[in-house]
């Protein structure tokens, strides 16, 4: 099992290098100079030179990218453009919300889709089945600021439950952190949701057809045992590899929600320095993202493992 | 016996199937009882009722089948109309039940011992060592070898035989007074068989319980049965005492199930007329090596080097067991995939056709062999026109295929859930004769099927070599099917040939200690030998 583990961690090495390599080109090889946006649109052309010697724009393409992944490697993702802050210490102070924020809505979906896909799965066809599978389409179909806007108005204008927008640190308590997060959370996490109940249902569903479901049955063994430690507990290999794709969907949909909710996350900082064409921040904060996304996928592989014995690479 | 008490009795049971279906009940009125110590085999071909009479009992039945009517008294209950909490307490503490597939009947993600252990769990209180005391106790009562390090094996660990002694192991744990045993030994290696057969009847015998064992096998019947009660399309066309069905049956049913037990005796004459030679096999091997984390890589003999000829107009049968290296061997020869020593050569002009012409098969499992979503005509010309015939051309053929193999040409346009399984394995044996070959490896053609359309099968294969000349190396675990149809049999045994000859020569003395071994464990030996 740890030489499981440990061979996988390794293969973790290759995919983040070439995740490097992809974020640092793509952006470079991207219209628009940085020099050109810094210097104005009125500056002479010595000026942008200038300005692109200073931030090491003028050197060939490879030595520019040794030195990003030398200074990477030592922690130091660069500094910004334009605030001049490191690219580190912008992503520190915009971190906490962009990840209560994310794990809230993991939670939050994990823990409603997987009980009430399982329910359905176990009672395919009945009405609460039906009804279940009807509104996750709706869920499903509904865009995030659409959703958005809808609870906003309806749980903060009207009835006030929430604030209308912002973000209050969990340091300041733990009512009023769960009261601007509820609203983002639900709405960011509606389709992750549907998704995972949806998987966890068709998954659920294929399990209770199996010879030892029969079996246990045959053992005398209670229906909700049945389902939970014989289906579902089958059925978990699915409902695993669609929570880590998910993560790709919650990410992107982190970018949408901060911005619909006006939290100070990285989702905000992406956004602004991609219209500034702020490279460091960019890079830095796509690396963070694909970083959680491998080292969430690779937590995933080891999950398989541990839940079906049949899974040894 | 039957003076005893019955333990389960179950009076006109009858369950509806959905409306819509080929018929009205999957049973209708069957009447059948079990006594204490009493074996009670229910025989039958696939869609008898067999199954399902037996998941009543258990209230195991599928939702999609009515609330059957009639009545299941077990110990003077009726526990057709009780409760579920009721019924969920007879499960596994009272009654006993094993399944045919041991591959899919354990759950793959617990270890067996805590499978076991579940019985105990679900109906008694008792401290955890106490319980483990006792499933290694079940274990090693069913001869599960070195018990408490199985304990904590996982299913896929197990071989076939070793899982369906996990699954009698958790039936009989709380000794219940009645065991159902639905086709437990049909997924099972014929030595494996014996050997289960034996040990659940040295189980009743002391301990004196009931059981329904559910078979489609004549041969398991004369093995173990003390009365039998025939089924078909749901009835109950024929009971009584298992000498007297198998001696003097009064169903022509009963005759015709009788009758189609293949015999033992080789049904090829001695001497047979040999064409010119189709293949030569020159020590052809196969070695897998399996890769382990960070040591060296384990190699695993799949097939010792092998050699044989056939020639056109010739059966060869390939008998072994699971792992035995038959499948292997036909893989390699038909170049599916690629031996790591030898070769396999087609002999003959080959007149410019290329090799999957000239060679074909016909797979084991007519449900899943053919392409669930294309017609079984587009199956059929397929292969044809992979190698250059007109579309026109192809479908002639097919047509014509079809009656040969006994099907309306009007068919072709169905799709092969359309189809029983018989007219899949017919279907498939026409789209291995689209391709006009000269030799037909039949791998597990036949096992799938119920004896009378097993015959049948045997029967369009005979005809088709005899008007192509066919070549047909026959892969079988069933020497009673290899006695009908071969001229010479190999008898293969862990990846090696161990011996080779004519049918009536190798039945007759079987010079290999595994052959004699095969041959002993052939179920209802006496029936086949009377017939």
């Amino acid at each position: 099992m740890l030489a499981f583990i440990a061979k996988r961690s390794l293969a973790v090495i290759p995919v983040m290098a070439v995740v490097s390599i992809v974020v640092f080109l793509l952006l470079r090889l991207s219209p628009g100079d940085p020099a050109l946006v810094i210097a104005g649109e009125n500056a002479d052309a010595a000026s942008v030179e200038r300005i692109r010697m200073a931030l090491g724009l003028d050197q060939p393409l490879v030595s520019q990218f040794l030195i990003w992944i030398r200074n990477m490697l030592g922690g130091d993702l660069g500094t910004s453009i334009f605030s001049k802050l490191p690219v580190t210490e912008l992503i520190a102070q915009r971190i906490e919300p962009t990840a209560s924020l994310a794990l809230a809505t993991m939670l939050f979906a994990i823990l409603v889709a997987v009980p009430l896909g399982t329910v359905a799965g176990a009672t395919a066809g009945s009405w609460l089945d039906r009804t279940l599978m009807a509104v996750s389409v709706i869920g499903f179909s509904v865009p995030a600021f659409v959703l958005g806007y809808c609870m906003i108005y309806v749980f903060s204008l009207r009835l006030g439950w929430a604030p209308v927008q912002g973000f209050t640190s969990i340091s300041e308590g733990i009512l009023p952190f769960l009261r601007s997060i509820a609203l983002p959370t639900v709405t960011l996490g509606l389709a992750y949701l549907v998704l995972i109940a949806r998987i966890t249902r068709a998954s659920v569903l294929e399990m209770m057809g199996e010879d030892f479901i029969r079996t246990a049955r045959a053992k005398g063994v209670s229906e909700r045992l049945v389902i939970t430690r014989h289906a579902l507990r089958n059925a978990a290999i699915p409902i695993l590899t669609v929570i880590g794709i998910g993560v790709a969907l919650l990410i992107s949909g982190v970018v949408v929600i901060e911005t619909v909710f006006n939290i100070p996350g990285i989702g905000r900082l992406v956004v602004d320095a991609i219209l500034k064409r702020d490279y460091p921040v960019i890079q830095g904060v796509i690396l963070i993202f694909s970083a959680v996304y491998v080292l969430v996928n690779l937590a995933i592989d080891i999950g398989y493992a541990l839940l079906d014995p049949r899974v040894r690479y | 016996m039957t003076t005893q008490p019955p333990i389960v009795d179950i009076r006109n049971l009858t369950v509806s199937l959905p409306i819509g279906g080929d018929r009205r009940s999957a049973v209708e009125e069957v009447s059948l009882s079990v006594s204490k110590g009493e074996i009670v085999c229910v025989v039958g071909e696939s869609g008898s009722g067999k199954s399902v009479t037996a998941q009543a009992i258990m209230g195991l039945l599928p939702k999609t089948f009515a609330r059957p009517s009639g009545a299941i008294m077990f110990d003077g209950e009726d526990i057709l109309h009780t409760s579920t909490q009721r019924l969920r307490a007879l499960r596994g503490r009272d009654i006993g039940m094993i399944f045919q597939e041991p591959m899919t009947a354990l759950n793959p993600v617990h270890t067996v011992g805590a499978q076991i252990d579940e019985v105990l769990r679900t109906h008694l209180s008792l401290p955890s060592d106490e319980r483990f005391d006792r499933v290694v106790n079940a274990m090693e009562e069913v001869g599960l070898p070195d018990p408490s390090r199985l304990y904590h094996t996982f299913p896929h660990q197990l071989s076939g035989g070793q899982r369906q002694r996990v699954l009698i192991a958790a039936a009989l744990i709380l000794e219940p007074r009645l065991l159902i045993a639905d086709e437990p030994t049909t997924a099972l290696d014929v030595t494996t068989q014996a050997q289960i057969l034996r040990q659940i009847r040295d189980l009743q015998r002391s301990r004196g319980m009931g059981i329904l064992f559910i078979t489609h096998d004549i041969g398991v019947v004369a093995e173990i049965a003390d009365r039998v009660v025939v089924m078909k399309s749901g009835r109950v066309v024929e009971s009584g005492p298992v000498h007297r069905i198998l001696t003097r049956p009064e169903a022509d049913y009963t005759r015709m199930l009788i009758a189609a037990v293949p015999t033992l005796h080789a049904a090829r004459p001695e001497e047979p007329t040999q064409g010119p030679l189709a293949l030569e096999v020159n020590g052809i091997a196969k070695t897998y090596s399996v890769r382990s984390t960070f040591g060296a890589a384990r190699e695993v003999v799949a097939l010792k080097p092998t050699s044989l000829t056939l020639h056109r107009g010739e059966t060869i049968g390939v008998i072994g067991e699971s792992g035995s290296g038959k499948s292997t061997l036909a893989r390699c020869i038909t170049q599916l995939i690629e031996p790591t020593a030898g070769a396999a050569r087609l002999v003959g002009e080959a007149g410019g056709k290329p090799f999957r012409r000239r060679i074909q098969v016909v797979f084991q499992d007519p449900y899943r062999s053919l392409n669930p979503r294309r017609t079984v005509g587009q199956s059929i010309i397929e292969g044809p026109m992979n190698f250059g015939a007109s579309k026109a051309d192809a479908w002639a053929k097919a047509r014509e295929l079809m009656s040969l193999v006994g099907l309306e040409p009007k068919a072709l346009n169905r799709y092969p859930h359309q189809f029983s399984g018989g007219q899949r394995q017919r279907i498939s044996i026409a789209r291995a004769l689209a391709m006009e070959p000269e030799i037909l490896v039949a791998d597990e053609a036949v096992s799938a099927l119920d004896v009378s359309v097993q015959a049948q099968v045997l029967k369009l294969i005979d005809d088709v070599q005899k008007r192509f000349n066919l070549a047909i190396l026959f892969i079988t675990h069933d020497l009673r099917v290899a006695a009908q149809i071969c001229d010479r049999i190999l008898v293969m045994h862990r990846g090696q040939l161990v011996e080779e000859g004519s049918v009536r020569a190798v039945f007759a003395s079987p010079s290999h200690d595994y052959t004699r071994r095969l041959l002993d464990s052939i179920p209802g030996r006496q029936v086949a030998a009377a017939a």
